[in-house]
């Protein structure tokens, strides 16, 4: 089975971006992203890309749906600091994290949920101390931001575990 | 264009409202890049149009060409996708450099280096 589908979720998901790129469910175009998928997940081996198990789909979908709605939340409180800041300067600041993650697709999601989410800004992610230095453009409550980010540790850890 | 007027009037108010909530927030974020202070805090402006103004945007799309040809349109969703996958990588590229010109000008308020554990540095050098 591994010999045959090196990556399975890797080249479902290309099936699935093959579909939605044509815009059609018909057989041919099934047939042809299944070709695609399993060629590219051979090729994708010759890279050796970490490999990580993500697990509890329900859980998933809790954590993305908490994801989004921080990620309107935050874009709202970006917006109103920018409309103001010539009022009221930002109070911004670096913030360190212990982040003990050691899945490498984690990590890489927990910079794309800090990203997508306005008002963090990922820096530096020191492997050996397993700290991570943020940037937050409103620091009214550093506690808030720390947890924020802990929480998001604790949904990946509980995804990829 | 011509066919847009095809668009029932609920669509059309639904369509304009995100495209225009979606635009402004776009226009936001540029205007943060313009009025922001230092550059740190300018980082985060353009992230309010890769998230917020690329998912209100896209999701009018989707809407207004599910509406009229009559089917589900998804395909907006890889825009979306791929916006959000790849603005990490600019981001933290720009927000290293940027430490890393602060660090060697010696600028103050800026982090220093943590020096690396004693047990990671044979690690670090083989990589």
């Amino acid at each position: 089975m591994r010999t045959w589908f090196p990556y399975p979720l890797l080249s479902v998901g290309l099936l699935i971006i093959w579909m939605l790129l044509n815009q059609s469910v018909a057989p041919g175009t099934i047939v042809m992203g299944t070709i695609l998928g399993i060629a590219l997940g051979w090729v994708t081996l010759k890279l050796t890309p970490a490999r990580s198990h993500p697990r509890r789909i329900l859980r998933t979908l809790r954590f993305s749906a908490s994801v989004f709605l921080d990620v309107i939340r935050s874009n709202i409180a970006v917006a109103l600091v920018i409309l103001r800041v010539g009022r009221r300067a930002p109070n911004s600041g670096f913030l360190t994290v212990d982040i003990d993650i050691e899945d490498e697709n984690a990590l890489a999601l927990l910079a794309c949920i800090m990203t997508a989410t306005p008002g963090t800004a990922w820096l530096e992610y020191d492997r050996g101390r397993k700290s991570l230095l943020f940037h937050v453009l409103d620091m009214e409550n550093e506690e808030v931001w720390i947890r924020t980010v802990k929480r998001y540790e604790a949904g990946l850890k509980e995804m990829f575990a | 264009m011509s066919h847009l007027t095809d668009l029932p009037t609920w669509a059309a108010f639904v369509v304009c409202g995100l495209v225009l909530l979606g635009a402004a927030i776009a226009l936001i974020g540029s205007v943060g890049l313009l009025r922001l202070p230092d550059f740190y805090t300018r980082l985060h402006a353009p992230t309010l149009a890769t998230s917020g103004g690329v998912i209100l945007i896209c999701t009018a799309s989707m809407v207004c060409f599910a509406v009229l040809q009559n089917r589900w349109v998804f395909h907006e969703v890889l825009i979306v996708v791929f916006v959000i996958m790849t603005t990490p990588v600019t981001l933290m590229l720009l927000g290293q450099a940027a430490l890393y010109r602060d660090r060697v000008e010696e600028r103050r308020g800026v982090p220093l280096k943590q020096k690396p554990l004693r047990e990671e540095i044979s690690e670090d050098t083989e990589e």
